[in-house]
C-alpha cells in the first residue's frame, strides 16, 4: 500500500484535505443560515397572509405553501440557477452585453432553499401564533399598546417562543437541503468532497467524511436548540 | 411563454414519469419492510436491537439524502472486493443504487412513523387479544399491526409524498426521470421557468393523487370513528 492513509488525507497537514473540507462546511452553514433567513422572512409573510390577509393574500399564501411542498427542492434550485442566468442575461442583452452571463451559485442555492424552506416557515409561523393566547393579546390592547407595540412585545415574542421546536426541524431540512446547492457548482461540503473524491480516487472516503461532518453540523445544532427552546420556556410552569 | 414548446415539453416530461413512478413505488414498498423491521428493534426493549437501530436511524436522518446516494453509487465502488463481489452488477447500475439510497433513507424516517403507530395501540387492545388466546405473533398480526397501520397512515403518507420528491435526486446519478428530462431540456434550450412550470404540474398532479389516495384509505380504515349514517331500520319479513 502506497496511498498515504486515513489520517493524511484528512488531516491538516499539506497533503490534506482536511482545511478544504472544513472551509466546505463552513459554506454549508452558510448557504444554510442565508436559506433559512430567507425562509423565515417569506414565512413571517406568509404567516401573516394566511392569518390576517384579505381572500386574495390568503389564496396566494395557500397556492405558495401546497405548490412548494408537492414540487422537488431539486427542481426550485435549476429553476433560480438557470432562469436566473436567463433573466440576467437578459437584462445584460439590454445594456449591450451579448453573451451569457451566469447567476451566481450561491445566491440562486440560498434564494432556492430560502424559497422552499418558506413553505415550512409559513405553517410553522401560523401554527404558533395560533398557540398564542387571545387572552395576552386582550390584555395587551387593554394596557393601550398600540399595534405595533403589541407585535413587538407581546405576539412576536410568544410566537417565536411556539415556533422553536418547529423552527429547529425546519432548520434540519434546510441544512440537508443545502447538499443539492452543490449541483450549481458552489464549493460547499458535498462538492469539496466530489473534488477530492475525484482526485484521490477514494470516494467513498470522502463521502463518509462529508456524511459525518453534515451529522456533526446538525447535532451540534440541534443542541443548540434545544439550549434555546429551554431558554425561551423559562419561567413557564409545565403541566405535569 | 410559448405554448407549443410547453406542449413539446409534456410530451417528453410525461413519457419519464413511470421511471420517477417505478423508483417511488420500489423504494418505498422495499423501504417499508425496512421501516417495520426497525419499528420491531425499536420497540423490543432489547438494548442490543434497540441500540443499532437507533444509530441507523440517527445517521440516516441526520445526513443529507444526496450524500447517502453518493456514497453508495460512487463510494462503494472504491473497494475492489465490491467490484469483484456477486452484487456488483446491481451496485453498477445507477438505477438499483438510487432504489438502495432512496429505501435505506425512508426506512430511517418510516421506522419512527411506524413505531409511534405501533406505541399507540392501547395496552388493553393487546390484552385482549392475548386473553382470547391469541399467540403474541397472532395478537401481532390480527390486532396490533392493523392499528399501528391506522395510526401511522396520515404520517406516512407525508414521507411517501417526500419520497415522490427525493426520486427527484436520482437525476443527479444520470436517471432520466422527471426532473433529470427537465434538466436536459433546460440545459439545451435555457427556457428554465417553462420547463419549471410544466415540471411542477406534473410532480403536483402525481403528489396531489397520492394524497387523495392516502385519505381515502384513512377514510377506509377509520370506519368505526365515524358517525353510523342514518339508515330507516330495515323491515324484514312479517313481525310478531
Amino acid at each position: 500500500m502506497n496511498s498515504p492513509g486515513f489520517f493524511e488525507t484528512f488531516g491538516f497537514g499539506p497533503d490534506g484535505w482536511g482545511a478544504a473540507l472544513a472551509v466546505g462546511a463552513v459554506m454549508t452553514v452558510l448557504i444554510a443560515v442565508c436559506g433559512f433567513a430567507i425562509g423565515a422572512v417569506i414565512g413571517i409573510f406568509g404567516a401573516w397572509a394566511k392569518i390576517s390577509g384579505g381572500p386574495v393574500a390568503r389564496a396566494a399564501a395557500g397556492t405558495y405553501t401546497t405548490v412548494l411542498r408537492g414540487i422537488p427542492d431539486l427542481l426550485v434550485i435549476y429553476l433560480f440557477y438557470f432562469g436566473g442566468s436567463a433573466v440576467i442575461s437578459a437584462a445584460g442583452r439590454l445594456f449591450g452585453n451579448e453573451g451569457f452571463i451566469s447567476f451566481p451559485g450561491f445566491l440562486a442555492g440560498a434564494l432556492a432553499v430560502g424559497v422552499t424552506s418558506g413553505a415550512q416557515h409559513t405553517e410553522v409561523f401560523r401554527g404558533a401564533f395560533r398557540a398564542v393566547h387571545p387572552g395576552e393579546i386582550e390584555a395587551a390592547v387593554a394596557c393601550g399598546m398600540s399595534r405595533m407595540l403589541r407585535f413587538r412585545r407581546i405576539v412576536a415574542p410568544l410566537t417565536l417562543r411556539h415556533a422553536l421546536p418547529g423552527l429547529g426541524n425546519v432548520w434540519q431540512v434546510v441544512l440537508k437541503e443545502s447538499a443539492l446547492v452543490s449541483i450549481t457548482g458552489v464549493v460547499e461540503l458535498l462538492r469539496q468532497s466530489q473534488i477530492g473524491a475525484g482526485s484521490t480516487g477514494r470516494p467513498f472516503d470522502f463521502y463518509v467524511v462529508a456524511a459525518a461532518l453534515y451529522l456533526a453540523i446538525s447535532t451540534v445544532s440541534g443542541l443548540a436548540l434545544q439550549l434555546a427552546e429551554k431558554h425561551s420556556r423559562r419561567g413557564t410552569g409545565r403541566a405535569s | 411563454m410559448n405554448l407549443v414548446f410547453m406542449w413539446e415539453t409534456f410530451l417528453e416530461l410525461i413519457a419519464a414519469v413511470p421511471t420517477t413512478l417505478r423508483l417511488a413505488v420500489t423504494a418505498v414498498g422495499l423501504g417499508a419492510v425496512l421501516a417495520l423491521l426497525l419499528a420491531l428493534c425499536r420497540t423490543s426493549g432489547l438494548r442490543i436491537l434497540d441500540w443499532p437501530a437507533r444509530f441507523y436511524i440517527y445517521v440516516f436522518r441526520g445526513s443529507p439524502l444526496l450524500v447517502q446516494i453518493f456514497l453508495i453509487y460512487y463510494g462503494l465502488s472504491q473497494f475492489p472486493e465490491v467490484r469483484h463481489s456477486a452484487v456488483w452488477p446491481i451496485l453498477r447500475e445507477p438505477y438499483w443504487c438510487a432504489v438502495i439510497a432512496l429505501m435505506m433513507n425512508t426506512a430511517a424516517y418510516s421506522g419512527e412513523i411506524i413505531r409511534g403507530g405501533l406505541l399507540s395501540v392501547p395496552q388493553g387492545q393487546i390484552e385482549a387479544a392475548r386473553a382470547c388466546g391469541m399467540s403474541r405473533f397472532l395478537a401481532f398480526r390480527r390486532i396490533v399491526l392493523p392499528l399501528a397501520i391506522r395510526q401511522a397512515l396520515p404520517g406516512y403518507g407525508n414521507e411517501m409524498i417526500s419520497m415522490v420528491k427525493a426520486t427527484s435526486l436520482a437525476s443527479i446519478i444520470t436517471i432520466m426521470e422527471i426532473t433529470g428530462v427537465a434538466a436536459r431540456i433546460i440545459s439545451d434550450t435555457y427556457r428554465a421557468i417553462e420547463v419549471f412550470l410544466v415540471a411542477g404540474a406534473i410532480y403536483l398532479a402525481i403528489n396531489f393523487v397520492l394524497t387523495r389516495c392516502v385519505a381515502f384509505l384513512e377514510y377506509r380504515l377509520s370506519g368505526h370513528l365515524r358517525q353510523p349514517l342514518p339508515t330507516r331500520p330495515r323491515v324484514t319479513g312479517d313481525s310478531p
